[in-house]
């Protein structure tokens, strides 16, 4: 077996013989026309059977992969027509003499050049739009038909660096997934990879040698593994994962934008916990109606010192408009107990479970709260955001973070800073003691989201990282249980909604349950989104809620 | 002569996609012509490489001008547009 590590921009397993895509390639010859007005007639009708073609594919492109991908062959057709490039070649044609194909060749260069050389990734990446006009309008003139897969059965595509045309020209059903030696993340045959659900590596470079063509590789677009005649173990583990991937998908193309609705017509909303900016990616691709749980620890593990507000700003700022209006809780600061950050110089404490964690630090260092605060409000401007406090126990605490948000906002208001006057403020419910007061918590907030594990570990006196207390740590505890339920109806006597953020949520032996129960929402890991889904819509609420809440609240000593 | 500036605020900055959008709109403002402006360096509107060329980011400020034709409404249009594009 020969293994490659490229870089995975597309995710899903693919197993198939190898097989390089081939180039028509065409010599370029150069000489002196005679007839130079004949010669730009013959660029013009080349370009205007380009920007012909273009238009196609933007529709093919519309069809396969949606209006993004169309866009861009959109975007190409303006290229082609790009005022600046045609009098450039217009230029050399007719004031110079030089035959059509070697002046679009040379005018591609250059302008490709110029975008190659500027300071900017986006940019950079743009050079080979302008090579693949250019190649699309010299391929005209010399009458060179593209190339496509001469193969009988479907192969795993090789290549130096696939064009956006050529992506999308190619025969979808021959294609199991692709491998280039370049390229970018942001390489439209990335993009397109991605859109059109096709396993993607890229930058594999001279690993990956023309001799291997016809041999069986598995790759895999979520690691960038390219296993050339893989071993036995290789196959059975990545074929594992290939399986469970297809299933996801079938779900997914079964699924993807219908109700989380109950046979009887109960609604819940499932969104997802992320813990990352770049985790939107799988929100959006898992169909997650939102973000219930977005941990902003990231921000402070990343850096060696506190992060400034702008750097904050940005990422919640990213995570808001990417999600484009869908709503987006963001919990403040949760650090202290299992997780500890250096330059926060915490002293040790004999039982950080029950230590400075938290709200309670940022309540303690109201310095660091006000920049996360304020970063949150002037990201608030971007989208639909919610902001959670964790670990709370107490009305007070909650009274003085919002105070703080008031006075956060009091700031940008005196500074002319724009931020969104529809922020929901809620809070976890992950101690017992505010699980029993949430009638009083609920009427101060908007929302409560339940941690499971948390609540879990209180409750039941369990350190959830100890693996010895196995069977004594149980989520499905009727005393965890009844704290849900007993808060949940605490929350809507008073109009607030509630959900669940704990892996429990994601616990499809409970979601009849939880259904009976009434939880608005459900925020689970991105790829629990379908399976819950699923079930939500395979579930009659009526025919088992009150069994359900019989077992659950009776005091039969069976269970 | 018509002009007003605007700071961008798309992540990306002026891109390829958008700025093809624009390119489209400007072509229906019939009579008149578009500058954009980057501190020292210009570019006509219509044309969509050089727009690019201008290397403009997030945070940058650049200056739009328009030259004849309905100016006044020609501007309103692409200030919308700025804003909601770029």
């Amino acid at each position: 077996m020969i293994t490659i590590q490229g870089k995975g921009v597309s995710t899903g397993v693919a197993a198939g013989p190898l097989y390089f895509y081939r180039r028509a390639k065409g010599t370029i010859t150069r000489f002196t026309v005679e007839d130079r007005d004949a010669e730009w007639q013959r660029f013009k009708d080349a370009q205007a059977k380009a920007i012909e073609q273009l238009g196609e594919l933007a529709e093919k492109a519309r069809v396969e992969a949606g209006d993004e991908a169309a866009m861009l062959f959109e975007t190409h057709q303006m290229m082609a027509e790009d005022l600046d490039y045609e009098e450039t070649i217009q230029g050399l044609i007719l004031d110079e003499g030089q035959n059509a194909e070697a002046v679009v060749t040379d005018v591609g260069a250059q302008f490709a050049d110029m975008f190659a050389t500027m300071d900017d990734d986006y940019m950079k990446a743009r050079a080979a739009d302008v090579k693949d006009v250019s190649g699309r309008i010299v391929g005209i003139l010399l009458g060179i038909v593209q190339g496509g897969i001469d193969s009988d059965v479907p192969v795993v595509l090789a290549s130096d660096d696939l064009a956006p045309s050529e992506t999308v020209q190619l025969d979808k059903s021959k294609i199991l997934g692709f491998v280039t030696s370049g390229g970018s993340g942001s390489s439209h045959t990335a993009i397109l990879a991605r859109t059109m659900g096709i396993p993607a590596i890229i930058g594999v470079g001279d690993q990956l040698k023309e001799e291997y063509e016809g041999r069986e590789v598995i790759i895999d677009g979520g690691t960038g593994i390219v296993a050339v005649d893989p071993d036995e173990d290789t196959r059975v583990h990545l074929m594992k994962k290939r399986e469970e991937q297809l299933k996801r998908l079938a779900l997914l193309n079964q699924l993807k934008g219908q109700p989380n609705e109950t046979k009887d017509g109960q609604k819940i909303k499932i969104f997802c916990n992320i813990g990352d900016p770049s985790d939107v990616a799988a929100v959006l691709e898992n169909d997650g109606g939102g973000v219930g749980l977005f941990r902003s620890e990231f921000l402070y593990l990343n850096c060696d010192d506190y992060p400034t507000e702008d750097y904050q700003f940005e990422a919640y700022k990213k995570v808001l408009s990417d999600l484009d209006g869908k709503e987006v809780v963001i919990r403040t600061l949760d650090i202290g107990a299992d997780k500890q950050i250096a330059y926060f110089d915490m002293p040790k404490e004999e039982n950080p479970a029950l230590g400075n964690r938290a709200l309670r630090i940022c309540l303690n260092r109201p310095e660091i709260f006000r920049t996360q605060l304020r970063a949150l409000f002037r990201a608030s401007a971007f989208g639909k955001l919610g902001i959670m406090f964790p670990m709370v126990t107490s009305v007070w605490e909650v009274k003085e973070a919002k105070k703080m948000c008031d006075q956060v906002r009091a700031e940008l208001d005196a500074e002319g800073i724009a931020y969104s006057d529809d922020v929901e403020i809620g809070i976890m419910i992950e101690t017992p003691a505010a699980a029993v007061i949430s009638d009083r918590l609920a009427q101060i907030v908007d929302f409560f989201s339940i941690g499971t594990n948390d609540l879990t570990q209180y409750t039941l006196a369990c350190d959830r990282q100890n693996n010895d207390l196995g069977r004594f740590f149980n989520a499905h505890h009727p005393a965890v249980l009844r704290l849900i339920k007993l808060v949940t109806e605490n929350a809507h006597k008073h109009g607030a909604w509630v959900g669940i953020c704990g892996e429990l949520g994601a616990d499809l032996e409970l979601t009849e349950t939880f259904l009976s129960i009434g939880l608005d929402e459900l925020s689970v890991s991105p790829r629990s989104v379908l399976p819950l889904r699923q079930k939500v819509r395979e579930t009659n609420v009526s025919e088992v809620r009150e069994r359900l809440m019989d077992d659950l609240m009776s005091d039969a000593n069976t269970i | 002569m018509k002009s007003f500036e605007y700071v961008i605020t798309d992540p990306v900055g002026i891109h390829a996609r958008p700025a093809g959008i624009m390119v489209k709109e400007i072509k229906n403002l019939i009579g008149t012509t578009v500058t954009i402006a980057k501190g020292e360096k210009s570019a006509n509107a219509l044309r969509l490489m050089a727009v690019m060329q201008l290397g403009i980011k997030q945070g940058d400020t650049v200056k739009v001008t328009v030259e004849g034709g309905d100016e006044a409404a020609a501007a309103a249009t692409l200030e919308k547009f700025f804003k909601e594009h770029f």
